[in-house]
């Protein structure tokens, strides 16, 4: 809402405040200010001037020298290239060292070899359009008409002098998007008189249901509807002050009876309609619902069709508006227009909301009634438009209007205890000063109660009334404190856990990423997986921004092969990602929520193999207290619908106690190169959630061992297919209780070794708790080793 | 006997001064002291002595067993700290020369922030609550006051999954899961992410993240929501920080505020940086809405409560002066690497 301080001064005085100070108040009240615009700030030293000759120029064609009076003792001269200057002509003249708008300054110069003191304007060189200044031409210098002394500021003698302050208005403040609505605020703020006279008309007599018959067809949608009528309409230009008004207001001015319903709406915040008569089929204004298949063709000029739930306001035939959005193409005052029909209003807000958005034409009018109107605006402002035309000599205002209405006339009240108040506020402001906050805004305390004025839809309850008391008072003026009672702030053990995960993973050189939780479905052909695959079961948006944000991941990998391909075509020689967020996993039901699993995902590529990200993932898992897991190759029925997009034969599962916990590898070649990725990557998965279910917080301390331990290493021989997983549990049978470590130190395959065979070397720790080893112990545990190896086949090498 | 004896400690004390490392003097102790030395070899001619003469002889040989022992291990002492020096020396390096990289990941800005976020709050004794992202309509506008076709719903462009469940635009929908399920006294924060259809530019996501905050309890009063925030920015931003309450519309408190906080650039006198305000524009906060309150089946004629919703990328922003949020979501590791 941008006000015109000239008007605002029609209704309080507030020349005593500089306008930064008012705009200040006004925000820290309520009405918040986002800017205001000087309209002559960008203009400057630009006078009216009388052309007293013009001659053509010595070296063009399409330049000529103006002698020019701009009110000092010596004209000056200015060339200029428009054709329309002769003399005689008022036009303003931008002086040497002058400014206009977007920027623009005028210095003295030569033109072909002719001084020129300046620069005759057009009404576009001052941001001026023909809707201000009709009776000028857009291409060519401004001739004035306006009565203007030779040498004014051009600003003051165009009106051009006025301040437009841009307000905010939220939406529970319908009230506000009116300059009236706006004195209100601005009086209660500075604590100044509102003067709000009622308007009036004077009238030729009759009634406007000679002329014309309405009939509400739906009371619930249209509350209220009121008729006015004007007969022998003049329609011209509106004068300068209006046109001023409007401009400042950013509202371009067409005609005066345009003019007049917009300048009413701005005014009063209730807009307006205006019809010609003979366009009003039947002379029969039905307000009804449309009907199935109806169309109208709107004042934008486009042809759009209504449907059964939407408003609109008809003649006898057809929709020539659709109620509280935009009338139809016919329905607006033409040059030739001599009966107006005025409208003024009240429709339901949801309603116009509805159809609004389904039609996708939002009007300054639909944005005014779907924050819901009080209908008593109707009348003030019907009368306040025949007041206009009457000022304006516009036509002959028809004495009694329509007035239909089923609105509801109840008292609205809310509360009223200062005790209260000042319990919830925390203040403690006197009864005697909150009550005259409330009535500077017209709320009327009348014992426990506030009568709230029908402008005011948005107060009901306590809250509400110390809402106002407090934007009055000052929300700064209220005391800082701290509130009561001992709580303990603690994290869930999740959180903990979570915590947990991203510390360690940091501390093993993994930085963290941070993701949109939305994805393209495309990924799904780049993942390769399957089209029976699980993970292309997703939750979809509906409105998405574009295809590539339109689905919620139902896995982290794809995010993660975005960022490292994004790395890795940023040229970054390697990366250690990771992130820890949601997967979205549809419910079966598709009315319920979906599952929203947490996940750590963790992302590698540059001088590392499989052997690094198992290793961090053991590190890990280690460091959460999950030890007792084996690793092994996902079968076909593995929960990680991800398998397919690693390679076969470089990717495992963490399996604890039959459950999967996690998914780690080499990333599918197919996959690395659908991400353009020129480099082998690596990838992981932790089900944060399984993970936190089976790890164990709880620490013992153990004491470290009081007998020598006895090691032995053995280097064996087996087929290149056996896993040393299968090598390592046959060692761990056949020692028994004895064995405290058994660790892989090397494996080889080589020209030292038959081909499609493989070296291994262990060294075995064995140890008891119950006294020394004894050598004869650990060679019999050897040879249960050794033949526990040779049923694997694997032998000692020799 | 006697000038054997003077000869071999002589010859020893010389060669012993002689040698120039362990292993040739380990060699000599086994030339002279060793069992087939030459003086174990001497001694055992002790038996052809004469009663007179042997105990002299044998405190002789003692005596020049003795020194010769105390030369070697003097001789020792110093020939392992002379080749302690020469290797010492020799083990020389350039200390200039590049350590080897060790590479401690970084946390993500916006989770740097968040955390200490969350620390601040822990202290004050809140708990952290999480709640879902895709959401029934109810929690996300209708418990909040916001009905169907309630205007300031087109504040909050919404992706919508089917007609009654959407992308939670706010996290104020974890404050209804939380007070359905907790009795007061409640003080929680919900940090996470949200989101809102808006086209992604360098000041708009359509993810972000908010950090909401409820206080619900007896005689909870907008001068606590006004301490607590106050509090919080001291926190953030030092405690010369100010902070400046607007009145605000929010369906979901009354009364609502915008609250700002004072420009850490020009100190409240209006600069660049807050467009001449003074202050920025940093969060939204209120008094719960009675009707929030009952939606939720807490008596509002007992209880009242504050809340606020915090969004974490302008703070990150400004924190870091980044000047493009989509550096955030982008994950360039060169640009993770600045974050410490």
């Amino acid at each position: 809402m941008n006000l015109s301080m000239k008007w605002l001064s029609d209704y309080v005085d507030v020349s005593d405040v500089s306008i930064k100070d008012y705009c200040h108040a006004m925000t820290m009240s309520g009405s918040k200010v986002e800017g205001y615009e000087a309209e002559n700030a960008e203009i400057s030293n630009v006078v009216c001037a009388k052309i007293l000759s013009v001659v053509p120029h010595e070296n063009s064609d399409h330049l000529v020298v103006c002698q020019v009076d701009v009110g000092k003792d010596e004209p000056v001269q200015i060339v200029t290239g428009a054709s329309n200057v002769n003399a005689g002509d008022i036009v303003p003249a931008a002086l040497d060292n002058s400014t206009l708008p977007n920027g623009v300054k005028i210095k003295k110069g030569k033109l072909r070899g002719v001084e020129s003191n300046g620069m005759l304007c057009s009404l576009g060189e001052l941001k001026l359009t023909k809707n201000d200044f009709p009776y000028a031409i857009e291409d060519g210098i401004f001739i004035m008409q306006e009565d203007a002394q030779i040498g004014q500021d051009i600003c003051s003698a165009i009106g051009l002098d006025d301040t437009s302050v841009e307000f905010e208005i939220t939406s529970n403040r319908p009230d506000c998007l009116s300059v009236i609505g706006l004195a209100r605020e601005t009086a209660a703020t500075f604590g100044k008189k509102l003067n709000a006279p009622e308007p009036r008309y004077k009238g030729i007599g009759g009634s406007a249901a000679d002329t014309i018959k309405v009939d509400v067809h739906n009371t619930e949608l249209c509350p209220r509807y009121m008729a006015a009528v004007v007969k022998n309409a003049k329609i011209e230009p509106s004068p300068r002050w209006m046109r001023e008004r409007l401009r400042a207001s950013g509202v371009r001015p067409i005609n005066n009876f345009v003019d007049i319903t917009n300048y009413v709406m701005l005014e009063y915040g209730q807009p307006m309609h205006a019809f010609d008569l003979k366009y009003v089929e039947d002379a029969h204004i039905n307000v009804r619902n449309a009907q199935a298949g109806e169309t109208i063709t709107t004042l934008d000029g486009i042809e759009r069709e209504l449907s059964s739930e939407m408003l609109v306001i008809c003649d006898g035939k057809k929709p020539v508006a659709v109620a509280g959005v935009m009338g139809g193409e016919y329905s607006g005052i033409m040059d030739d227009t001599t009966t107006v029909v005025f409208e003024s209003a009240n429709f339901e807000p949801a309603s116009v909301r509805k159809t609004a958005k389904k039609l996708g034409m939002r009007s300054d009018s639909s944005a005014r009634f779907e924050k819901g109107l009080n209908a008593g605006l109707c009348e003030n402002a019907l009368k306040r438009a025949l007041q206009l035309v009457e000022i304006l000599g516009a036509g002959d205002v028809v004495n009694e209007y329509i007035d239909i209405d089923n609105s509801d006339k109840s008292l609205r009240t809310a509360p009223f205890n200062a005790e209260k108040i000042n319990e919830f506020l925390g203040t403690d402001i006197s009864e005697s000063d909150m009550i005259s906050y409330l009535e500077s805004l017209e709320l009327k305390v009348e014992g426990d109660k506030v009568i709230v004025p029908d402008f005011r839809i948005d107060v009901e309850c306590m809250a509400d009334v110390a809402e106002e008391v407090a934007r009055i008072y000052g929300y700064n003026n209220i005391p800082p404190t701290v509130f009561k009672g001992v709580a303990q702030g603690m994290l869930t053990e999740k959180q903990q856990f979570i915590r947990k995960i991203e510390n360690t993973v940091s501390a093993l050189g993994g930085s963290q990423i941070l993701t949109y939780s939305f994805i393209s479905p495309k990924h799904f052909e780049k993942m390769c997986l399957p089209q029976d695959s699980t993970l292309r079961n997703v939750i979809r948006i509906s409105n998405p921004l574009g295809e590539d944000t339109s689905v919620m991941r139902p896995s982290m990998l794809p995010s993660m092969l975005e960022v490292l391909s994004t790395n890795y075509n940023y040229r970054n020689e390697k990366a250690f990602l990771y992130e820890i967020a949601k997967e979205y996993i549809p419910d079966a039901d598709s009315t319920k929520l979906p599952c929203e699993p947490d996940r750590l995902c963790i992302g590698m590529y540059g001088n590392v193999d499989f052997y690094d990200i198992k290793g961090v993932l053991e590190a890990l898992l280690a460091k959460l207290g999950i030890n007792d897991y084996i690793v092994r190759r996902p079968n076909e029925n593995t929960i990680f619908g991800e398998a397919v997009s690693f390679h076969p034969y470089r990717c495992a599962v963490v399996e604890v106690n039959g459950t999967e916990i996690a998914i780690f590898g080499e990333a599918h070649p197919d996959v690395a190169e659908n991400y353009d990725i020129g480099t082998k990557v690596y990838l992981a998965k932790l089900n944060v959630n399984e993970a936190l279910s089976i790890s164990n917080p709880e620490i013992t301390c153990k004491e470290q061992p009081k007998f020598p331990a006895i090691t032995r290493d053995i280097a064996l021989v087996c087929d290149d297919d056996i896993e040393v997983f299968a090598l390592e549990s046959a060692i761990k049978g056949a020692i028994g209780k004895i064995l405290e470590k058994v660790t892989l130190f090397d494996v080889y395959k080589g020209s030292q070794i038959e081909s499609g065979k493989k070296s291994v070397a262990y060294s075995i720790v064995m140890r008891s708790a119950d006294g020394t080893l004894t050598d004869e112990q650990a060679e019999a545990a050897m040879k249960r080793v050794l033949k526990a190896l040779s049923q694997l086949g694997a032998e000692i090498r020799s | 006997m006697k000038e054997q004896l003077e000869k071999i400690r002589e010859q020893a004390l010389s060669e012993i001064s002689d040698s120039c490392d362990v292993k040739s003097l380990d060699a000599l102790k086994v030339k002279y002291l060793g069992k087939k030395g030459e003086l174990t070899a001497i001694l055992k001619q002790m038996g052809k002595l004469s009663a007179e003469e042997r105990p002299v002889m044998g405190q002789l040989a003692n005596k020049v067993r003795e020194d010769i022992d105390s030369a070697i291990e003097e001789k020792g002492a110093s020939l392992k700290e002379k080749e302690k020096q020469e290797r010492i020396l020799s083990e020389k390096i350039d200390v200039t020369m590049p350590g080897k990289v060790q590479t401690i990941g970084r946390m993500h800005p916006l989770n740097i922030v968040m955390r200490e976020i969350e620390e601040i709050f822990l202290g004050m004794g809140f708990e952290i609550a999480d709640g879902p992202e895709v959401e029934y309509d109810y929690y996300n506008f209708e418990a909040l006051n916001l009905p169907p076709n309630h205007p300031a719903r087109d504040t909050q462009d919404t992706f919508y999954i089917t007609d009654n469940i959407l992308l939670r635009t706010q996290t104020s929908s974890v404050q209804v899961h939380v007070m359905e399920n907790k009795k007061p006294p409640i003080r929680i924060i919900s940090p996470g992410k949200v989101y809102r259809s808006d086209a992604i530019d360098a000041t708009h996501s359509a993810v972000f993240h908010q950090i909401e905050g409820l206080v619900v309890d007896k005689g909870i009063t907008m001068g606590d929501l006004t301490g607590t925030l106050e509090m919080l920015m001291k926190r953030l931003y030092g405690d010369d920080c100010k902070i400046r309450l607007r009145p605000h519309h929010f369906p979901f408190t009354e009364p609502s505020a915008e609250v700002d906080v004072m420009c850490f650039n020009c100190k409240g006198e209006g600069c660049k940086v807050c467009k001449g305000e003074g202050y920025i524009e940093l969060l939204g906060a209120g008094m719960v809405h009675p009707k929030v309150l009952e939606n939720c089946g807490i008596d509002s004629t007992v209880y009242s409560g504050f809340a606020f919703g915090l969004g974490l990328e302008r703070v990150v922003m400004r924190r870091y002066a980044i000047n493009d949020m989509r550096l955030l979501f982008e994950n360039d590791l060169r640009f993770l690497e600045q974050f410490r």
